[in-house]
């Protein structure tokens, strides 16, 4: 600020109005606030203030679990597109892997299934019977099953990633021809039905706590925590960030960009198949259509919190603001008794003006490089 | 009217308190071309702004053919008559040579909008003729070469009937013909009546082009006056504020026999063929030839970024197997790209960001790969300094606020973290200032010394006499010459570019 003193003074001196009102100090101000990395946080708190006295029920004990219960699967899934945009790409097969997963792990892990419900499925009598799944009743059922959901999601986003990196064909086209892919094929294997009779010890990890604490939350932040490390410690994510700033500059530098890219969205699969085993753990059951409706929030929220859609700017953190903010906000749409297609639509209103701060904010930063390259 | 078409009088402009510009004054003749030369930082981007309406001046006035001139904004600059030919050329690549001439201004079919297609044909052929360019007006401009690019540029300019026409280092991506069909273009428009200001850095150009000269430093105007009362030598020492005694430092050391690189017969349909050559340790050995004779093309394939089909590649005496960006970093060699804003920086990541990329590895033993952070920024801090990259802190400022020889100095140091016993670096001076070109070979000098083996790609035939042992010339994919530092003759380095039979 004192640097600046000189031309500010003696503009001041000719117009001494200008001193009373102090605008100056009060734009600075707002320009902090806005470029700051916590202003999404800032926004959902501010969100929460204003709507307490419209809507008191917001911050009913019942309603904050209801908002958190929202925010984890819904985050765990949003790491894993943070780091696909974080390369510049898009991951839009993530929904479908969520459904994938979902029928998957029941496949290993159910005990018992209906035969009046899936004995059209064409895994009827081979890898599901009456007896339930393949590791029906087994102690390792649930760990197998697990490691199952996270392996098929891993292996989804692979094959993503081999298309992109190695085929070099655009991600928008290889990640919806995935979703597509992927979804139907996850209908046949039951003929759209779900897939009931999975183990108590399964669906702890979707409702259970420990002590007060959610399972789900634990085990959530501690993806977060992880991937923040791995972004920011080790050397594959400084490769990731520098994939996603130049990729031909990463490439004369000897960064493995086919290897990064695999990885990201083998990653970006992984955390799908991760909020999957959340979300069937709460409704008890594999469902194939589980996480289509996902699609708008996954993105939105991720986008919201501030990472940036043409690569190399972005962090865990800022995602966790953004599905803060579009929680908070679906949830106050909730409370006012809205119907979907209202709700959807202020949504999608929502998600464009970040977009709009977003543009608003890089030029604010750009414009403060560019003074401070034009004085050096 | 007086003999001025533009004055500049006690112009000052502040970023922050920080003076940019202190008290210029400055006169473009009319019907005359002026030159503006100074290094990067002095001052002339703000000014050329402050006359393109881009930003505001915070004192002093200027006057354009008699009358009071503030524009606002670049708009108000055009309609006063005032064009820019930019550096990094504008034109929108995908479109054709007439719609990005026309691309502000399109005429229309009376009122109906609908672009007249017939009308812009008719003006774009009409200006194209005028100066001299046989392309047709609706050839897509990525089929052009950067010199008809820059005549296409020239030709936009042309269309809004300016008085005045501001080049900012025109040159830079030009081969010697291009750049000669350019200025005779130039001299043709000043017998036109059009008065221009010219920038850059080629100094022999500006003596040989204009006929006035102002010289900026650090913001202030240090020497002016008419080309004739000019010498090299007084535009580097004006500039600098110091006489610089040589444009290229000493050198300390002698090459060795050693063999560091030994590239034989290698080939690859469309760029070289068959070129063998030896580089050994603590020699500087250049590469000439124009632009499109395959030098940047064998510099990649060596580096391992493009395949080659037959031929070896040894370093060290060890033929390389498997050629990749990866291996070429295992086996130290250090590949500083022709082009650094698209190939070489991260311009939105710190400079910490872009020095550690190479070696990050080096700096995580670990297994998981964890980055020794505090080892790694010391390391850079220690190359920064050796470099003299003069930037805010690392960890913060990004590359984009640097000028030209700054950045080139971070994409430097980023190879200098990797310490390369084969240093390759393809126009490594390229828009970049006097004081950092010197620094730049300065280092070069230093990795020679040190025992490692540099290969320098360039066009500027001078600055290889100046820094090199031996000087290779490449034409059409072959090398075509080689001339050690005692045979080294401007004319026949040149020639033998040209003309692929004179062998040497």
């Amino acid at each position: 600020m004192s640097a600046r003193k000189n031309p500010m003074d003696t503009k001041l001196q000719e117009n001494p109005e200008k001193r009373m009102f102090r605008i100056p100090d009060l734009r600075q101000g707002i320009k902090r606030i806005m470029v700051s990395e916590y202003f999404v946080l800032y926004l959902s708190i501010l969100w929460f203030i204003v709507m307490l006295p419209v809507i008191p029920n917001i911050a009913s004990s019942r309603n904050l679990n209801n908002i958190f219960d929202f925010i984890w699967p819904l985050l765990a899934v949003c790491v894993g597109q943070t780091l696909v945009l974080l390369i510049a790409g898009i991951d839009l097969s993530q929904i479908s892997v969520i459904g994938m997963t979902s029928v998957i792990g029941a496949l290993f892990m159910s005990n018992r299934i209906d035969p009046n419900v899936l004995s059209d499925s064409p895994l009827w009598g081979t890898v599901i019977s009456e007896n339930g799944g393949i590791m029906a009743n087994s102690m390792w059922a649930v760990p197998v099953g697990i490691l199952m959901m996270l392996l098929v999601g891993s292996l989804i986003g692979l094959i993503n990633g081999y298309f992109i990196a190695k085929l070099k064909m655009p991600p928008f086209m290889v990640t919806l021809v995935t979703q597509l892919f992927v979804y139907n094929l996850a209908i046949f294997l039951t003929k759209s039905n779900n897939i009931i009779g999975i183990p108590k010890a399964f669906t702890e990890i979707g409702k259970g706590k420990i002590g007060f604490i959610p399972v789900a939350m634990i085990i959530t932040i501690v993806l977060c925590v992880l991937s923040q490390l791995l972004l920011s410690k080790t050397v594959l994510g400084k490769w990731i960030y520098a994939v996603g700033s130049n990729v031909k500059a990463s490439v004369v530098s000897g960064v493995p960009r086919d290897g990064v890219i695999m990885f990201v969205y083998a990653f970006s699969g992984f955390c799908a198949a991760f909020a999957s085993v959340i979300y069937s753990g709460r409704l008890e059951m594999g469902r194939p259509t589980l996480g289509q409706t996902l699609l708008m929030d996954i993105v939105g929220a991720t986008i919201i919190g501030g990472t940036s859609m043409f690569g190399g700017k972005g962090k865990v953190l800022w995602t966790f603001f953004g599905v803060l903010f579009f929680v908070l906000l679906t949830n106050v749409l909730n409370l006012f008794n809205l119907d979907t297609f209202t709700i959807n639509i202020v949504k999608g209103l929502i998600i464009l003006l970040a977009a709009l701060f977003d543009v608003i904010r890089t030029k604010i930063q750009a414009n403060d490089t560019k003074v401070e390259k034009a004085g050096a | 009217m007086s003999e001025y078409i533009l004055q500049l009088k006690n112009i000052s402009k502040y970023f922050f308190g920080v003076p940019a510009l202190k008290n210029i004054n400055l006169e473009l003749r009319k019907g005359k071309m002026l030159g503006l030369i100074g290094e990067n930082g002095a001052g002339k981007s703000t000014m050329m702004n402050i006359i393109g309406g881009v930003i505001k001046a915070d004192e002093g006035s200027m006057v354009l053919k008699g009358e009071e001139y503030q524009p606002d904004g670049p708009g108000e600059a055009t309609d006063a008559g005032i064009t820019f030919i930019h550096q990094e050329l504008n034109l929108f690549t995908n479109l054709s040579i007439e719609e990005n001439i026309y691309i502000s201004s399109f005429p229309t079919i009376g009122r109906l909008p609908v672009i007249s297609k017939g009308a812009i044909r008719t003006k774009t052929r009409e200006l194209l003729d005028s100066i001299d360019l046989k392309l047709s007006p609706d050839i897509l401009v990525e089929k052009l070469s950067p010199g008809e690019r820059q005549l296409v540029e020239i030709a936009k300019a042309l269309s809004s009937k300016p008085d005045i026409i501001i080049f900012d280092e025109p040159t830079t991506s030009l081969t010697a013909r291009e750049t000669k069909k350019l200025f005779e273009l130039i001299n043709k428009l000043r017998d036109q009546g059009i008065s221009m200001i010219y920038i850059s850095h080629i100094l022999d150009d500006v003596l040989n082009l204009v006929d006035d000269i102002v010289v900026l430093k650090d913001g202030e105007v240090t020497d002016k006056g008419a080309k004739q009362d000019f010498s090299i030598q007084r535009m580097v020492s004006s500039m600098v504020g110091r006489d610089l005694e040589q444009m290229y430092p000493e050198r300390t050391s002698k090459p060795s026999n050693e063999v560091v690189l030994e590239v034989s017969n290698l080939s690859q349909s469309g760029t070289i063929h068959d070129v063998s050559f030896k580089l050994h340790k603590g020699e500087i050995l250049g590469v000439f030839g124009l632009m499109g004779s395959g030098r940047t093309e064998m510099a990649r394939i060596i580096f391992g970024l493009d395949p080659y089909e037959s031929g070896e590649i040894a370093v060290d005496g060890k033929k390389i197997t498997k050629s990749s960006p990866q291996n070429s970093i295992r086996n130290r060699i250090a590949f500083v790209t022709e082009n650094r804003r698209e190939e070489g920086l991260l311009m939105h990541s710190t400079i910490l960001d872009n020095i550690q990329l190479v070696s990050l590895r080096e700096y995580a033993k670990t297994i998981l790969k964890i980055v020794d952070s505090k080892k790694v920024t010391e390391s850079i801090k220690d190359v920064v300094k050796m470099l003299k990259v003069k930037s805010g802190p690392v960890e913060k400022t990004a590359p984009k606020s640097l000028s030209g020889g700054n950045q080139q100095k971070v994409v430097i140091g980023k190879w200098v973290m990797a310490k390369p016993k084969i240093f390759m670096v393809d126009e490594p001076t390229r828009g970049i200032d006097v004081g950092a070109k010197y620094e730049v070979y300065t280092i070069l000098n230093q990795f020679a010394s040190e025992g490692s083996g540099v290969l320098i790609i360039s066009s500027e035939i001078e600055e290889l006499i100046g820094v090199c042992d031996r000087i290779l010339v490449m034409s059409k994919g072959e090398i075509v010459g080689e001339f050690s530092a005692s045979e080294f003759d401007k004319e026949r380095i040149v020639g033998s570019a040209f003309r692929q039979n004179v062998r040497c």
